[in-house]
């Protein structure tokens, strides 16, 4: 199996979303094309844990926390700047030095994984209580109140630099598609380089890495920081899809869902989890307008079946069972030539 | 023969576990170009004393210089980051990733990616990896894990080299094609190798240090300390 793709393969399935985004107002109704600006928000997210998981072997279970920080930091400084473009940017930056100074504690601290885990989620319910208790007038940042349970209102996107010429929604869901590629693009891009490569090769084994003379630390630090940018960049999405932002966006049941998006995907690839994203999201949603099955129900069933069954993910299960073949086909004509040569040599 | 630059020493090296006194008070020193095999029966203190070299213990007292700077307590990527190539007892591979990539991950630490790409290409056919150069070294043999990680020290360029236990579980044919190797890079670096195998410290050896309980009981080339009867008594009278 290929551990990480080639970045063609990378440009191929963008050039796939491209086509994607072309066709989807016309095959798709007006309200579900509104849904699926939040939809793809919460895929970034499964693609930030994805790189941080699946290409960085590092385990946050508390991804959820960093796409919290940039749906509330989106909403307060669009309330303060008045625009959207540079709210986004703020967004990023806030959730990625969130996670710089967490991850400086936990990676130089020489954590250990298990505890990274443990950590990245009891931030992420710290996160949830804290946002839960901040109703009130005494609770704001700038001119944007915190709102405590019922969350604050989250600005739609305008166009960059005029905080008044709101986007459509249509025009919204062509500006997330063009966010969600780039930032696979990106991902794609960064695990192919040598910053990426020593990453996969930390996940692999960490003391081979050290002893190589890499400083692990510090790759795991930035990888950390990397991919929860990215999960802010979900966050703006996912807020600007709901139009508001509530604390739940901290909770366990989110962090939960991010990562069974990835086991589902397949956590070493990047384009399993935002599929899993957008397919159990639709599947739940379409559950819960039924009364017969608990939609959680049938997304632990998912889980399980996955785990014992697929332990790989779908993604690279069909990958696997093309190489394999791939690899038999070959077997095949290299016998038949054998045979052939042989043929010759007796004739 | 002129008396060259001293790059490894230890002073008064110690560490202990509770009350075990694994590594007790050891003064070493390597010489450039030197090739130095450590021997020693079972708890003796040399791979101890390996993993205080590589940073991967922190001595309880005493010093590790290398080249002149004090590297007691510092982190393995720091030691190694001086251009040290180090392969542990245990093969410590990315199981993962194919043989190529392994060597790769190794020789970029110190190349830009061209340099980096033919010195792989270079030690795989030096090492004759050609065959699972594209295998997933976690699906490979004992002795070719050995030889891939063998491979990742010599595709970094280092001028120093640690290698602890290279020949075991290797078949007679990779015994003696590791010791060519050994000797093959310290014609450009300094080497310091544990080992057991008698026959591959015949193969390679210069002076060979042989320690006991923890400090070092002689130091002298293979003959002498094969023909001494307190050396066979610890060591040797084992084995035969």
């Amino acid at each position: 199996m290929r551990l990480y793709g080639t970045f063609n393969g990378t440009l191929v399935i963008a050039g796939l979303a491209i086509i994607f985004t072309l066709i989807a107002p016309s095959i798709f109704q007006f309200f579900t094309i509104i849904t699926l600006t939040q939809v793809i928000g919460l895929s970034i997210l499964a693609l930030s844990l994805a790189l941080v998981w699946g290409f960085g072997g590092i385990l946050c279970f508390g991804q959820s926390a960093f796409f919290g920080i940039g749906a509330y930091a989106y909403s307060v400084a669009a309330v303060n700047i008045g625009g959207s473009t540079g709210s986004i940017f703020i967004a990023i930056l806030a959730a990625a030095i969130f996670a710089a100074i967490l991850g400086y504690f936990v990676f130089y601290g020489k954590v250990s994984d298990v505890y990274l885990a443990v950590i990245t989620l009891t931030v992420s319910l710290i996160l949830y209580s804290l946002m839960r208790r901040t109703s009130g007038p005494e609770y704001k940042i700038g001119k944007a109140l915190l709102g405590g349970f019922n969350g604050t209102g989250s600005a739609p996107l305008n166009m960059p630099g005029d905080g008044s010429a709101m986007l459509f929604p249509m025009q919204t869901f062509y500006v997330s598609m063009a966010i969600l590629i780039i930032a696979y693009v990106f991902t794609g891009w960064l695990v192919t380089t040598k910053f990426g490569r020593v990453c996969i090769s930390i996940r692999e084994n960490e003391v081979r890495t050290e002893l190589l003379g890499y400083d692990t630390r510090l790759y795991k630090l930035c990888l950390f920081s990397i991919s929860a940018g990215i999960a802010g960049l979900g966050g703006v999405l996912f807020c600007v899809g709901v139009t508001r932002v509530t604390p739940d966006v901290f909770s366990l049941g989110q962090s939960a869902l991010a990562i069974i998006w990835v086991i589902v995907g397949g956590r070493m690839t990047l384009i399993g989890p935002i599929l899993a994203t957008f397919v159990l999201y639709f599947l739940t949603s379409s559950l819960g307008s039924q009364q017969i099955l608990n939609a959680n129900l049938v997304l632990g069933i998912i889980l399980v079946i996955f785990v014992l069954i697929v332990p790989n993910g779908v993604v690279p299960t069909i990958m696997n069972w093309f190489e394999r073949r791939r690899i038999k086909r070959y077997a095949r004509q290299k016998e038949r030539r054998m045979k052939l040569r042989k043929h010759r040599a007796i004739g | 023969m002129a008396r060259r630059e001293v790059v490894v020493e230890t002073r008064n090296l110690s560490m202990h576990f509770g009350g075990v006194r694994a590594v007790d008070n050891v003064d070493f020193e390597l010489r450039e170009k030197e090739l130095r095999c450590l021997i020693g029966p079972n708890g003796a203190g040399k791979s101890t004393f390996f993993k205080c070299l590589t940073g991967q213990l922190r001595p309880t007292s005493g010093d590790v210089v290398i080249r002149d700077i004090i590297m007691t307590g510092r982190e393995s990527h720091e030691i190694a980051s001086l251009g040290v190539g180090i392969k542990t007892q245990v093969p410590n591979l990315f199981d993962g990733l194919t043989a190529f990539e392994n060597l790769w991950l190794s020789s970029r630490r110190w190349h830009g990616d061209r340099r980096a790409n033919t010195l792989v290409k270079e030690t795989i056919d030096r090492l004759e990896l050609g065959e699972i150069r594209g295998s997933i070294v976690g699906s490979l043999a004992h002795g070719q894990r050995q030889m891939v990680e063998l491979g990742m020290v010599v595709a970094a360029e280092p001028w120093l080299v640690l290698l602890d236990e290279p020949a075991a579980g290797m078949t007679d044919e990779e015994t003696f094609k590791t010791a060519e190797l050994v000797r093959e890079i310290n014609k450009t670096s300094a080497l310091i190798v544990v080992e057991h195998d008698m026959n591959f410290i015949r193969a390679i050896s210069d002076i060979v240090t042989l320690f006991h309980q923890g400090s070092i009981f002689m130091e002298d080339n293979m003959d002498v300390i094969s023909a001494d009867p307190r050396a066979r008594e610890i060591y040797l009278g084992q084995k035969t």
